[in-house]
């Protein structure tokens, strides 16, 4: 099956998947909450109106690129690959924080922790944005962009 | 206290699987959502990996009364689906498509490729802003 996909990474997507569910499972069973990093972000920055309590929120956030960092000395550096144009990125971002919003959630807090909960709005969610984008990207590809 | 340092430890480990598993690259994301073109089903092994620890920690929350740092569970409801969930995903889903984003890589990405990040980002916040602003 990998033979298919030559650009996959099972092995690394395993073990960094389990790292993240290590991290939610750290945040329900440690702090009582969901580790969903739409909703802890507008908490931290004072854009939400959520429960978490702001320093709770922060310490997260600011957990996100310390980690990363981490990582990345310990593997000699990570590939990141971002459009080569700056449009994609406002507009796709303003996209994404506008609709995490409105939607309670993004794929940390509907995708790792909702579905693995049997949540059904997570699980409506997470199919919901998942086929949104797919077929934006189908779109982009068939307008040639891609 | 404990509670800041448990949060922070669970940022960092996020933000170390992000960066482990290839999340951190929009282009890789990106390559997921490309079903029709060189599709890379590598966000489905992440995807795997996150909720099989996940699925045991709800076993567990179920046998709590509360948290072991906290007072009580504060938990989101989990019936009810109504338009703002639809929409709000369906909205999302198109910018994730559009950019390979979301907000986790886009955060943690500020420690690797600061630059465009930061754009990401300030952007997200923006569309947050958005929200707020028109959601009153």
């Amino acid at each position: 099956m990998i033979a298919a996909f030559p650009e996959a990474m099972p092995v690394e997507g395993l073990l960094g998947g389990l790292l993240i569910g290590l991290s939610a499972a750290i945040m329900l069973l440690g702090n009582g909450r969901i580790a969903g990093v739409s909703g802890l972000a507008a908490r931290a920055t004072g854009l939400g109106s959520g429960s978490a309590p702001r320093g709770m929120a922060a310490a997260f956030i600011l957990g996100l690129p310390l980690g990363a960092a981490v990582m990345a000395l310990l593997l000699g550096g990570v590939e990141i690959r971002y459009p080569a144009s700056i449009w994609p990125i406002v507009v796709g971002g303003l996209l994404v924080g506008y609709g995490t919003r409105l939607g309670s959630g993004c794929t940390s807090g509907h995708g790792v922790c909702g579905m693995s909960r049997l949540s059904l709005r997570s699980i409506t969610a997470t199919l919901l944005f998942m086929a949104s984008g797919i077929a934006t990207v189908a779109l982009i590809r068939a307008g040639g962009l891609l | 206290m404990k509670r800041l340092i448990a949060a922070l430890a669970a940022g960092a480990i996020f933000g170390a699987g992000l960066a482990l598993s290839g999340m951190a690259d929009p282009q890789r994301v990106r390559a997921f959502l490309d079903l029709f073109g060189a599709w890379d089903p590598t966000l489905a092994f992440v995807m795997g990996g996150a909720l099989a620890p996940m699925a045991i920690a709800w076993a567990i929350q179920r046998r709590l009364t509360r948290p072991l740092l906290a007072d009580a569970f504060d938990l989101p409801p989990t019936r009810g689906i109504d338009v703002p969930l639809a929409a709000g995903a369906v909205i999302f889903g198109i910018g994730w498509g559009i950019s390979g984003l979301c907000p986790g890589p886009a955060i943690a990405g500020l420690a690797l490729a600061p630059g465009q990040a930061i754009v990401a980002v300030a952007a997200m916040g923006a569309g947050m802003v958005l929200h707020r602003l028109t959601s009153r």
